[in-house]
């Protein structure tokens, strides 16, 4: 009944994780009869767990790099101490104190204009993005934020999205500050999530929820019905889905390549002897992370905005996006990898292993007839 | 953060080393405890099965859930014992005997056919009937002399596997 014709059809849109993993794989090589030590040699399967355990590729895009201490020794210590004392005690509350003003000036502009300007959606809707830029720009200053923008500017049009690499949180605001995207984003609790529905929503955000499986589709309805609005300020994706620690990326969802519109790539590289501007969300909560940059001496980064490519006949939307990795990979001096962002969520799905028992049972069985 | 606050000792290092009959360097020693302590999120001093199964390529392998069995709840020295038989340094018969380890999972010391019969399934899946895993087993139990009634020991599979021993090595990235 059980018949191992169930052939799995790698079709131009999956990527062969396997052609990346076992480039010369034993399992197959030996021919002729069927021995007893041909069964029982495991050794294959064992060297690729172990290799696993031992090194992957996966975990390394979500390793922080800690800086090296370099303070033991007698005299960079106190040199180390003087730079801890500046940086908490003097940097930190000017840093507090900058953000706390342009807090202060944003909400008194913006909550008035929100109000008083209802009627008057184009107005108010441009007044709103500078305020936006102009509080982005404020959190950036509270860093020390030095960002080089490289490339032609975003201009506002319709049918075209953004796509950039992602590492934290704060890749939004260093973006932000120099246009105003709407941004696609998962719902966040606590203070953040307070700013997403707030002001967020004026810049026009998409929410989804990466629990929810039916939420896929509604929110690629949104994302269409946004791109096709002339008014709408331009779509910002992180196709990645996850932060990665800007020394990878992680594989693209192609749900922002199947838009049927234009996507112009950014790629964006931190300077890590600065900080390490990594958000690993698994050991820090936004606020610490926030507190750890404006208690570091800067941020360092570079923005590239890259040519805007547009699909061509014959691709599918995965080589697509898969293309546009490779640019913003290319341009960042990112290594690329085969994953998933969503594994550091959920396990691999069973198909992944179970092509590896359909080539161990075919060897098998081809090797059976063989007398 | 996740990496290691605390480091290695030279003593701590020696006595992993002995542990693992001087199968690995101390730099591996150093790297793998670094992989350790990335892969023990919370600093348990064992790693668990979710965490061995958030590794994707391992939770991809088909012998994945056997190999649980063998390294969940493993303190470091142990974990280093259990890798010692893939370095490049370790002898045929150790290696033998990490596979002889896989198949017996009773631990009685003797593989039967049914244990036998059980990786097979763990590695071919659905994509080989039952009847054809007899058959492919009877077959080659035949050749090699025994029966299917047969248990092998340790010994056994010394001998089928033979002067070329399994290739079962693993580098121990150092940086």
């Amino acid at each position: 009944m059980n018949s191992p014709a169930g052939k799995l059809v790698t079709s131009r849109s999956e990527l062969n994780i396997e052609d990346y993993l076992l480039s010369d794989s034993s399992i197959n090589e030996p021919r002729g009869k069927l021995r007893l030590r041909d069964l029982l040699d495991i050794s294959p399967t064992l060297t690729e767990a172990a290799g696993a355990i031992v090194d992957d590729s996966f975990t390394r895009c979500f390793k922080s790099n800690p800086p090296e201490p370099w303070n033991w020794n007698i005299y960079l210590f106190p040199l180390w101490c003087c730079g801890v004392v500046v940086r908490y005690c003097i940097l930190f509350p000017l840093r507090c104190f900058t953000l706390a003003f342009g807090w202060f000036i944003f909400l008194t502009s913006f909550i008035p204009i929100h109000s008083l300007l209802k009627g008057h959606d184009r107005l108010r809707k441009q007044i709103e993005r500078v305020l936006v830029e102009m509080i982005c720009s404020f959190f950036v200053a509270s860093w020390t934020g030095v960002v080089r923008y490289h490339g032609p500017r975003p201009s506002i049009r319709p049918k075209q999205v953004y796509v950039a690499n992602h590492t934290s949180m704060i890749d939004f605001i260093v973006l932000e500050q120099m246009t105003a995207f709407a941004v696609i984003m998962q719902k966040h609790p606590g203070w953040v999530g307070l700013l997403q529905s707030t002001i967020l929503e004026s810049v026009g955000c998409i929410w989804f929820n990466r629990s929810e499986v039916k939420d896929r589709e509604i929110v690629a309805k949104k994302l269409r019905d946004h791109v096709q609005g002339a008014d709408n300020n331009p779509l910002l994706i992180f196709p990645e889905g996850t932060c990665v620690n800007n020394n990878y990326t992680v594989m693209f969802k192609k749900g922002a390549f199947e838009l049927d519109c234009t996507v112009c790539p950014i790629a964006i590289k931190y300077n890590k002897i600065f900080v390490d501007a990594f958000w690993n969300s698994r050991n820090q909560s936004f606020t610490m992370h926030l507190l750890q940059l404006m208690t570091s001496w800067a941020v360092v980064c570079e923005v590239w905005y890259l040519e805007p490519q547009t699909i061509r006949p014959g691709e599918t939307p995965i080589e697509f996006a898969e293309r546009v990795r490779d640019m913003i990979s290319l341009r960042a001096g990112l290594k690329k990898v085969p994953w998933d962002g969503y594994l550091k969520y959920s396990r691999p799905s069973s198909k992944h292993s179970e092509r590896k028992q359909q080539s161990f049972a075919e060897s098998i069985l081809v090797r059976l007839e063989e007398k | 953060m996740g990496n290691t606050s605390s480091m290695l000792t030279q003593y701590d290092i020696e006595e992993v080393q002995g542990h693992c009959h001087d199968l690995f360097e101390q730099q591996e020693i150093l790297s793998l405890y670094q992989r350790f302590c990335q892969l023990d999120r919370n600093a348990k001093g064992f790693i668990s099965s979710d965490e061995f199964l958030s590794v994707p390529e391992f939770a991809m392998n088909p012998l994945s859930q056997r190999l649980l069995k063998m390294v969940d709840g493993l303190n470091f020295k142990d974990f280093v014992a259990f890798l010692s038989a893939f370095s490049a340094k370790a002898s045929l018969r150790q290696k033998v005997e990490l596979i002889f380890k896989v198949y017996d999972s009773d631990c009685n010391g003797k593989v039967s056919c049914n244990d036998i019969m059980e990786v097979l399934r763990d590695l071919s899946g659905s994509f080989m009937s039952d009847e054809q895993r007899e058959q492919v087993l009877s077959q080659v139990l035949k050749e090699a002399g025994y029966t299917s009634d047969s248990f092998l020991t340790l010994e056994d599979f010394v001998k089928v596997f033979g002067s070329s021993g399994p290739e079962m090595d693993v580098e121990i990235p150092v940086d």
